[in-house]
């Protein structure tokens, strides 16, 4: 098994997404580091558009990620709905 | 009148097809050969470019869109740096050098991956690949431009900062640097992907943009930690790319895996040895330190890394050859070339010093197994030497490993008493590794690495060894760009300001 992540910068835009991600991927842990925020889990991380608009209170375009997205680890997988982070099994 | 828009917005995989892959044609005048001539001769079979596909599906409309976001965010730092004496709110002057390494190395490195990859957009078949290349180097540019732009308000109080192209081209730490990218820019397209996707994003941005911007943040610099987190929000699309490509070429045909190993083998290594300079970054230019090197390795390197080598063993891939002794050299290399800064420091246009008792005893717990058997009493033995007077100060000449070009100063894997050293005949010629790494990737393209540009060799051919004459010409001032940290300009300047800055008199 291995460790897939992914680590945003920590500002107001965030916050709230981070939440979400948390809400979806009750199995990831988050590591507040000086400025950023990476988050762990293993061999998969599912990041839905759906759970971001309902914390953040507004339509969200996942592809607003990249903003504020300082690296990740795993295949990317990204469609409208969902961004996944995966390794193969 | 207005339009009404009837149509319903595209989805992100439709409107990806639409916006890369239907903007390719099929050449009617001249055939594909013709049109790319330089996409066969490395070997790589490739039976069908409509398979490349970008994971973030990012088309040019979003890109510009999220670009100018990035660049609005990271420019109202920058003016807010600007307009509060951003240079005297770093813990310390001793963090300048950080700044200065990588201005000087760099840098100029993104510049050179702008040129790469508006090149191999060029010569790669590939709709989908040809729109992420030239994504990549747009944001190359824009990284050597924010990073220059954010470090000039630097170059406006301390010294160092003034020639770092000068710097890059000729000065001996920098062309570790410079020949990483002379290197990938001369290969073809496919192995400039592996040396840039692969190499400088996966094995070298996660350690020197997180961890090391993390510790920027740290140490009270807005402005690097603005570029270097903007910067490396294009990484993590740039290392996606890199991963793809080479999912694609080993999808592609069998007869690539041992090519992609090969260059794997190689760009790791390559990777790994310019990391040298990160790790010293991080383990002595940082005056307040988020994390070690050692513990930065096993995240980005070890762990992430690894996942990536399990995740592609299902293709017959496994780990790049030098990994062992990467392992190994993890706890030596920062201390081994500190200690070559500081006793060059004479020759260089950064800053090095002796570390404090707090340093080492920081140095000693993040290094358990090492620093107090191996570093500290050297240390103690040069710090013993300055209290007499006496700098300690090696004025012969570094000898350089021909492939890496840092100097020869690392220790055999398993015996770190002893001084790694290993040398080939080619054509009568003798050559000096620093490594059985580096001595591999000449062996395997001896005649690409003798044609080397070393920076001490062009000392005598270029300068008939004249000290001065060299130090005008890198445009090093000496007393004011080189030497020990204390007793220089820059600490006086910065401690005296910073004294202003926080009293009245």
């Amino acid at each position: 098994m291995s460790t897939v992540f992914i680590a945003l910068q920590a500002n107001e835009e965030t916050r709230p997404i981070i939440e979400a991600i948390e809400i979806d991927n009750p199995h990831a842990v988050v590591n507040r580091q000086p400025a950023m925020v990476k988050i762990d889990a293993p061999n998969r991380l599912v990041i839905r558009k759906e759970t971001i608009e309902e914390q953040i209170g507004r339509a969200f375009d996942l592809q607003e990620l990249h903003i504020n997205l300082i690296t990740l680890g795993g295949n990317v997988d990204e469609d409208d709905e969902t961004l996944t982070l995966s390794w193969a099994e | 009148m207005d339009m009404k828009a009837t149509k319903k917005k595209l989805g992100l995989k439709e409107k990806y097809r639409v916006m890369t892959r239907d903007l390719g044609w099929e050449p009617g005048y001249h055939t594909k050969e013709e049109i790319f001539p330089y996409a066969t001769y490395e070997g790589i079979k490739v039976h069908d470019w409509d398979k490349w596909e970008d994971p973030f599906r990012l088309t040019m409309d979003a890109y510009w869109k999220y670009q100018a976001e990035k660049e609005r965010k990271f420019y109202a730092i920058i003016d807010a740096h600007a307009q509060n004496n951003g240079h005297l709110n770093i813990t310390d002057g001793r963090y300048l050098s950080a700044l200065k390494v990588f201005l000087q190395a760099i840098s100029p490195g993104e510049y050179a991956a702008h040129k790469g990859f508006s090149r191999v957009g060029r010569e790669f078949p590939g709709v989908g690949t040809q729109v992420a290349c030239q994504m990549q180097a747009i944001d190359e540019i824009r990284h050597a431009q924010t990073q220059i732009h954010a470090l000039s308000n630097y170059n406006k109080y301390y010294n160092g900062f003034h020639a770092f192209a000068d710097a890059r081209d000729r000065m001996w730490y920098n062309t570790v640097a410079r020949s990483f990218f002379d290197d990938a820019m001369s290969a073809g397209p496919f192995e400039f992907m592996i040396a840039i996707g692969f190499s400088f994003e996966y094995v070298l941005t996660n350690l020197l943009f997180v961890p090391f911007m993390s510790g920027a943040a740290y140490n009270g610099d807005m402005a690097t930690v603005t570029f270097g987190f903007s910067a490396q929000s294009d990484e993590a699309r740039h290392m996606t790319l890199g991963l793809e490509c080479i999912k694609f070429m080993l999808e592609q045909d069998p007869d690539n895996l041992p090519i992609v190993q090969g260059w794997l083998d190689k760009w790791f290594w390559r990777g790994f040895r310019v990391l040298g300079l990160v790790s010293t970054m991080m383990d002595y230019m940082l005056p307040k330190r988020v994390m070690s090197w050692r513990e930065a390795w096993e995240i980005y390197g070890v762990e992430n890394g690894g996942a990536l080598f399990k995740d592609l063993a299902r293709y017959g891939i496994r780990p790049p050859k030098g990994w062992d002794d990467a392992e190994k050299a993890t706890d030596h290399m920062s201390h081994q070339i500190m200690l070559g800064l500081y006793q060059w420091s004479f020759g260089t246009s950064l800053h090095s010093w002796i570390p404090s008792d707090e340093d080492m005893a920081w140095l000693s717990a993040k290094y358990p197994t090492t620093f107090d058997k191996y570093y500290r009493p050297r240390w103690e033995h040069i710090r013993k030497l300055a209290a007499e007077g006496k700098q300690f100060k090696n004025f012969g000449l570094a000898k350089l490993c021909q492939t890496c070009q840092l100097p020869i100063v690392f220790t055999e894997p398993d015996d770190p008493t002893m001084a790694c050293h290993r040398e080939t005949t080619y054509k009568g010629e003798k050559y000096h590794f620093c490594s059985d790494g580096c001595q591999h990737v000449f062996e395997n393209e001896p005649e690409k690495y003798i044609q080397a540009w070393l920076p001490m060799p062009a000392l005598f051919a270029e300068l008939e060894g004249d000290i001065g004459k060299w130090m005008d010409w890198v445009s090093l001032r000496d007393g004011q760009d080189n030497g020990d940290y204390v007793g220089s300009v820059d600490q006086r300047n910065f401690e005296q300001w910073r004294g202003l800055a926080t009293s009245n008199s």
